[in-house]
């Protein structure tokens, strides 16, 4: 049928299920969109957009996983990582919508199902685990990397199961197996694109760290004391 | 000074999703994703990928609204060689989603009283000490 498709078609999840998910992906950007505002400077809107361009590239980049089943990057934690929850959210949407209109991959009716899977939850795991680990790991590269990679792992995992939820709300026939069958299929390949996702996130993020420390938005957020302005180096002594 | 300006950072970034995206796709696995293959359980497909029997919860798929679009599943239209139809997506959508993600965010981003960019995110305290000088990388 298709040469490359990345994310739920049409017809899979039925039509009122699919639309109540566009309400709540409208919803779910709107609120990021008027919170992340806050955190959208002069600098921070082009390192979005960039951010944003970077997913679209490295959703491309499918890799094997296991025999005759790839996985790419969805890119929630990285997002959430550089540029914030909110217009990490928002940069993610961002791909989703240009992938359906321009490229035809994720239908068009099933995009709020997509957008609620991956920028909404997969960002806002993402987040959640960046915020708890960025506050015991020292906030050195390695801290960072350990960082990205664990919330790349969560955050693929629950936007997985976030399909699952939206199949048992509205599948259009039976998996095989049932509801928890599918669960668990879906859990175990992604578990593995978790980990391929977190190490390409975690390499992302520690090559932005090394050149421009300012703009990791994790590393602002999170430092608890200030950092001396070295030029290159991370600001590793925050911990302290 | 010799931190890397924001103008080379955007850049260089940029330039490494074009090569990602434009060349490095090529070379991505060309099976199912994930989600794909979990879909496709209980069918058995042909060497395309095409369902040929079997029960399975892809069956209910249906085409995309714009499956004649001209980049369609990333490709080209009209062009036979796969290869030359992905670089070109990839380029092209590389392209469009940094012109529609930067534009968004430069239109609804907070204006700052002198537009300089001294303040950094909500936790300014600390960040905005290390980010002075940054003026002179926009």
């Amino acid at each position: 049928m298709s040469e490359l498709a990345l994310h739920i078609s049409n017809g899979i999840i039925n039509g009122p299920v699919s639309a109540a998910f566009g309400a709540v992906a409208i919803a779910g950007l709107a609120i990021a969109l008027a919170r992340g505002r806050a955190d959208l400077d002069d600098r921070l809107a082009p390192m979005a957009g960039l951010v944003a361009a970077f997913i679209f590239a490295a959703q491309m980049l499918n890799f094997a996983v296991l025999p005759g089943v790839s996985g790419h990057l969805l890119g929630g934690a990285l997002a959430a990582m550089l540029v914030g929850p909110w217009i990490g959210t928002a940069c993610v949407a961002t791909v989703l919508v240009i992938q359906a209109l321009l490229f035809a991959d994720g239908g068009i009716t099933a995009l709020g199902l997509n957008v609620t899977n991956m920028a909404l939850l997969g960002t806002a795991a993402g987040y959640l685990l960046v915020a708890a680990l960025l506050r015991v790991l020292p906030k050195t590269l390695t801290g960072l990397g350990i960082t990205a990679f664990v919330a790349s792992v969560v955050s693929v995992s629950v936007a997985a199961q976030g399909f699952v939820l939206q199949y048992l709300l509205g599948g259009t026939t039976e998996f095989s197996g049932g509801i928890g069958a599918l669960a668990v299929a879906m859990a175990g390949p992604h578990a593995l694109i978790g980990i391929g996702e977190g190490i390409i996130a975690a390499a992302t993020v520690v090559t932005v760290a090394k050149v421009r420390p300012d703009l990791v938005y994790a590393l602002r957020r999170f430092r608890s004391a200030p950092a001396p302005a070295a030029e290159a180096a991370v600001p590793a002594g925050g911990a302290a | 000074m010799s931190r890397t300006r924001l103008g080379w950072f955007l850049g260089g970034g940029l330039l490494v999703a074009l090569v990602l995206a434009g060349v490095v796709s090529n070379f991505a696995s060309s099976h199912p994703d994930g989600l794909e293959s979990v879909i496709h359980q209980g069918c058995e497909l042909n060497e395309d990928g095409e369902i040929v029997g079997g029960e399975c919860v892809a069956q209910q798929a249906q085409d995309h609204e714009l499956a004649d679009s001209p980049f369609a599943d990333y490709g080209l239209a009209g062009v036979d060689n796969a290869i030359l139809g992905t670089a070109v997506s990839g380029v092209l959508g590389v392209l469009v989603t940094f012109a529609v993600g930067a534009g968004l965010f430069w239109l609804v981003r907070r204006r700052g009283r002198d537009g300089a960019t001294a303040v950094s995110g909500s936790a300014s305290g600390p960040a905005a000490a290390t980010s002075s000088g940054d003026a002179a990388g926009r």
